[in-house]
This record gives structure tokens, sequence and C-alpha cells, in this order.
């Protein structure tokens, strides 16, 4: 009898904060059932064991910060069939791209006393700035649920089910009772990428934007409504300036309020 | 393994796997000593105490959550305890509890995490859990469902259990009804039984001998096991508040690492984290910890950084327990946050992540910028004491074959569950034997 292989899964780390790696292994009720139908071949978090590639599907976390992550991506792309990238670290550059708009040399002698050991490059960037991406999963964290969508997608041979749509639908579809209009409080949830199932306003806060900007996001009304309601500039320019801050829609936008 | 024509062995291990971030180590032996011991962390530099400049206050927690997925709640909750302490404002009373129910929350998510997928491993020689559970399915099974109870936790309380969206400075965005937390506390009757048998199955573990000479370094706090609050103190005679750390201890770039060394100023080396928490607090465990933590033959002082798995099932077990006594206290905080008005200060803070000690301060000025931040996270503190163990582990063990000695000296790392992200990529074990 021949045995039928399992597909062969990698994860992994560029600069980040391992959250969304972790999300694998915060599925606990299914971690045991995808080891059964998937061979775990390159997951330092998780095991010591490494199979050697190609891997029918990689799984990339984190975004591009030094001149060696900018060869070793192109490695990874080199032995995986599929790659997907997990998060805004591997979507957007992630919250270390806040340097792109500052100079990094000023940063590196802020934090550190001896600034020669250190190398990096000038700016945080995404992964599909340097290699062919298949399919891109957001979230600062990722949502555990959709990142399960996009392994059985995968192994079904299929497109992941993920809305493109805004934050705002979610939250009308949980019925939670819109804070910008109950309690004029400032939400980013009109122009952001759902998949977190809309959790702030139902915490009672504005989203803030951790999944990126949805598709074609009018962020100059969103912006001109922050205004009306009493938004500086300089306020405005930081709410689109944290985890995805160099996603192009909310990186526009930030300049045009940065004085 | 490799040995080369003029006698060098080089033992080579491209990822020391089971750790949080990446990183590499090398060692090397001549003449069957001990010359060098050099843990490298790769993890690329973010910035974080850079690009927090210009920020204000109240965004803080939240950014400085993303510099760890495992542990974002410490992260959080020293932020706003050093913006509290900069503002003059101190959040007490039922909040206080609530802060308190958080943290319990990661300790449990993330101890859980260490024991079963990470520690545990080693012990009864699988490369990893997933293995582990085809000859032990239970255990692993049980050490998931407690790991979700952890996170279940963290995810009603804060939103999420990644990066939960619910903690600001003052207190929170939104707090619960009494009856909104009852599911809780059935969970946690069957989790703190499931903790207790963790202390047990660990303390039947397999254990190296290897005692040091440690300071260990933690809170204290007259009235509890310390999370949020409290003196720091060392098994050496230190006793400060929080804002004389500066003046006791300090951070060292070395060449070989992305991450910054600390060191206490007059002795060099510390220990931080569960080993160090217990060693010094042992008394303000709840009953049934001891009593655990005795039975598992820890009564009170442990020096032996491979039992620390078991050390922290007793904390596991102390926070469920821990965790039960505030949801069956728990009273609804009104309001959900204290109002703040910025101004001007310097704030400290240093809390108990599931790691150890991490401190914060924070200037900032009269509209609630952030002038100035620091951050020392219990990875790069533990650093040095790390390398240290492995000095002697190394020099004790020499006898082992090269492949034995490789894996243990991994799993002398992953005794302090290090937290590479935290400290700033793959461990590689390199060893030269001349
Ligand atoms: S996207 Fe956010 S949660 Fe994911 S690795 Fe980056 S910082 Fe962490």
């Amino acid at each position: 009898m021949t045995k039928i292989e399992k597909p062969k899964l990698a994860v992994w780390k560029f600069a980040s904060c391992d959250g969304c790696q972790l999300s694998l292994l915060d599925c606990e009720d299914e971690l045991l059932s995808v080891a059964g139908e998937i061979e775990i071949a390159h997951f330092p978090e998780a095991t010591r064991q490494v199979i050697k590639g190609p891997y029918d599907l990689s799984l990339v976390e984190g975004s591009i910060t030094t001149p060696e992550d900018a060869k070793r991506i192109q490695e990874v792309r080199r032995v995986s069939k599929t790659l997907i990238t997990i998060g805004a670290c591997a979507t957007a550059g992630g919250v270390q791209a806040l340097r792109n708009f500052k100079d990094v040399k000023e940063f590196v002698s802020i934090v550190y006393a001896n600034p020669a050991y250190i190398d990096t490059l000038n700016h945080s960037t995404p992964i599909a700035e340097h290699v062919a991406v298949d399919f891109e999963l957001r979230g600062c964290p990722i949502n555990k649920m959709q990142l399960l969508e996009v392994i059985s997608a995968f192994l079904a041979n299929r497109k992941p089910n993920t809305p493109a749509h805004s934050t705002c639908i979610e939250c009308k579809r949980r019925g939670t009772v819109c804070v910008m209009v109950a309690g004029g409080t400032p939400c980013l949830g009109p122009v952001t990428h759902a998949g977190c199932g809309a959790i702030c306003p139902s915490y009672q806060r504005g989203c803030y934007g951790c999944f990126g900007p949805m598709e074609t996001p009018n962020t100059l009304s969103m912006s001109e409504g922050w205004k009306t309601s009493g938004a500086s500039e300089d306020e405005i320019a930081r709410v689109f300036r944290t985890f995805n801050a160099w996603a192009e829609p909310f990186r526009k936008e930030s300049e045009t309020h940065d004085k | 393994m490799t040995n080369k024509k003029d006698g060098t062995k080089i033992i080579k291990v491209d990822t020391l796997a089971r750790v949080e971030g990446e990183g590499g180590l090398y060692i090397k032996v001549k003449d069957n000593a001990v010359q060098e011991v050099r843990l490298k962390i790769f993890e690329p530099p973010r910035f974080f105490e850079a690009f927090l400049r210009d920020r204000d206050f109240r965004e803080v927690p939240d950014i400085t959550a993303r510099i760890c997925g495992i542990c974002p709640v410490a992260y959080q909750m020293s932020s706003v305890h050093a913006m509290e302490d900069a503002l003059g404002v101190k959040v007490e009373g039922p909040l206080r509890d609530l802060r308190r129910l958080l943290y319990c929350g990661e300790w449990i998510e993330s101890h859980v995490l260490h024991i079963f997928m990470l520690h545990a491993p080693d012990f009864l020689g699988y490369e990893d859990a997933i293995k582990m559970a085809k000859d032990h399915g239970e255990i692993v099974e049980r050490g998931l469902k407690l790991k979700k109870a952890g996170n279940d936790l963290m995810i009603k309380i804060g939103g999420r259990e990644i990066h939960p969206i619910n903690v600001r400075v003052g207190g929170f965005y939104k707090v619960f009804k009494k009856q909104q937390l009852n599911d809780l506390v059935e969970q946690f009757k069957w989790a703190r039984d499931a903790a207790l048998e963790t202390v047990r199955w660990t303390a039947k573990l397999p254990f190296q001998e290897f005692e040091q000479d440690y300071e260990f370094v933690a809170l204290r706090h007259p009235d509890e096991y310390p999370f949020n609050e409290g003196r720091l103190v060392s098994s050496k005679g230190l006793d400060i508040d929080i804002s004389q750390f500066d003046q006791h201890f300090e951070e060292e770039h070395v060449e070989h690492s992305n991450a910054l060394h600390s060191v206490l100023k007059e002795r060099g080396a510390y220990f931080v984290g569960p080993m160090a928490r217990f060693n010094l607090n042992f008394d303000q465990l709840s009953p049934i910890a001891k009593e655990a933590a005795k039975q598992a033959g820890l009564p009170g002082i442990c020096k032996n950084p491979f039992k620390s798995i078991i050390i922290r099932s007793v904390e596991v077990l102390y926070a469920c327990d821990e965790a039960l006594r505030i949801l069956e206290n728990y009273e609804m905080p009104d309001p959900p946050f204290i109002e703040i008005e910025p101004k001007a200060g310097t704030g400290f803070a240093c809390t108990e992540a599931p790691r150890g000690i991490l401190y914060h301060r924070y200037t900032i000025d009269d509209a609630g910028k952030v002038l100035d931040a620091q951050i020392v996270p219990p990875t790069s503190q533990n650093q040095k004491t790390i390398e240290n163990d492995l000095w002697h582990f190394v020099a004790k063990y020499l006898d082992l074959s090269d492949e034995k000695l490789t894996w243990q000296c991994e799993q002398a790392i992953r005794n302090y569950d290090p937290c590479i992200s935290c400290a700033t990529h793959f461990l590689k074990l390199e060893m030269d034997r001349e």
C-alpha cells in the first residue's frame, strides 16, 4: 500500500512580535486535527524537527528590515509552492514601519549605545514588495478562525473566504450600536478591512485600524468627519500611523495631515 | 556533527526551536574546557522606544503590546501603570482586581504553552508536543484545554487573546456585570483541578542535577503574590522602589546581540521569572499552591532551573486559584475608568510578565506627549544568566555525546522560556571542540 503524503507546511518569521504565528498554537481545539492533515515541516517556534523543502504551503510572518532578511525571503520563496503572508507586519510593514517616516539612524542611536553593531534598513517593508505572494491575510494580529479558513481553503484547493469589506459592516451584522453615531467616539471602522469581527466597538471604543485599509477606502471623508468632531491634524495623522502605517491608503492620508 | 582533521569538533544546530523569536548560540570547547559561550540574538531591532516619542500617552498600551504576541498584557500593564505614575493617578478597588484577573489569564496561557508545547517535550525526548501527543494524548489535550481557559479569560476581559483591546490608561473601556462572568467561574473550577494535576505530572519528570548560586530578582508586595505592584527585591539584599531602577540596573549593548543585556551595577548577572518570584514570594502563594509545591518537593526554595517547569505549573495553579477568588468576589467597577487630564511628569512601573519583571519608564509633556521611553524586558535581564548556566552546564556534562549535549544546551536555554521577540531570530547552536 502506498502512503499518501501529507502537504508540507512551513512557518517563517521576519521582524514581528510572534503573535500571528502564535495564533496557530492558539487553535487549541483544532491544532491536533490540523496536524493530522498537514505535516508541520518547518515551524521553529513549535518543533525542533526540520524537514527539508520544498514546502507546499509557507506562512510568512513579519516584515523585511535587514539586508539579510531581504535575501532570506528570496530563499523562502524559492522553496515554497504557495506563499501566504500573515499579519500586518508581513502585509504592510507593521508597527516597525513607523521608522519609514523618520531617520532610522536617529532611531538606532535612541535605543542602542553602540549603534555600529546594528545592521538595519531604512524602511520596514511588506513581503509583497520583495517576492510574489499568493495570498495576504490581514490583521494585527490575524484572526485565528480566518487562519484556519486559509489553511482549509489551501487543502481543498479553493480560494479563502475572507471578506474584503469594511469593519463597519461586521459591526452592523453583529448588532453593535455605532460608537460614532451614538457616542461621538472617533472610529476607523468605515475604512478598515474586515476580519476581526468588529471587536473594539463592542467594547465601547472606536476601531483603531489594526486590520489595515479595506479596498478603496474613503479616508478623506473619514478625516473630514474626525475633524468635525474636533480632532487635530496631528491626531488624524497619528490615527493612520499605527500597525498598518505603510499601507498606501493609510500612508497617503497620514501624509496630508503631517505637518 | 563534523569532525575536522585538525581535531576541532563542530556541532551545529541551525535552529534552536521552541523559543519565541530568533537567536543563536556559540560554544567553544578546547582541551575539555569551555572557552566561550555566546547567546546571540538576531531578532531584528524594531525601535519601539524611538517611535513612542511624540505619541499621545493614551496610545502607548496598544503600541507596546506589539512588542510581544505572547505577553501583550504585560506590556499593557507596565505601560498603564507607568503612565498613571507619571500622571499621579492610582487605580484601586474593583478596577485593580480586574487588571489582576486579566494578568492571570496571560500567565496561564503563556505558562501552559511553555510547559506542554515548548518545554515538556525535552524531558520526554520528543521533538515537539504533536509527537508527544501520539504517546501522551490525554496529557497534551488537558494542556491545550488549560491553555484555552487562560485564553478565554483574556478574550472575555481583554476582547481577544493576542493584543487585547480593552486596556486603557486609567482602567478599561468596558467592564462587565457579575453574571456575565459566570461561565468563567465554572471553567476555572475545572482549570484549577487540571492545574493541580499538572503540578503532580511535572514533578515526576526526570531532572538534571544542576544548581547555581543565583541572585533572584522579583517584585514583592506585602499582601499578595506579585503581578502589578510592589518593591523590587533580590535574594542578595536589594530592596528598592521602582523609581530607583536605573540607579541599580544598567543595560549593556554587546556586539553579538541585537538585544541589550541588563545587569545589576554592583553584582552583574541576575535571574528573573517564575523561579525568582517563587523563591522570593513563596509565603504569598495561596494555600493550595503552597501545598502542591511542597508535595512536588519544592518547599519554598529552588535553585535548579530545569525544575522551572514545576514552578510554572505551581504559578498556573496559583493563577487559576486567584482568578477564581477574584471572580467569586467580583464587583462591577463603576465607572470603567478614571478620567485623566494630561500633565508633565516622569513615571515608572515594573510588573511581573510571565517571564519576569518588565520595567517601563516614560516622560511626558504637559499635553501628554511622550518625550522619552525606556523598556527593559525580562529576556534581556536573563540573557547573562543563561550564558552563565551554559558555561557551567557544558563544563559539567562534557562526557555526553555531542548530540545529547546539544539538545541539553537547548533545554537549558528553554528553562528560561526566553522570548527573543521581547529581547529585541532562530537560535543557532554552533559548538567548536578543539
Ligand atoms: S501583525 Fe501584529 S500581531 Fe502579527 S506579528 Fe506583526 S505585530 Fe505581531
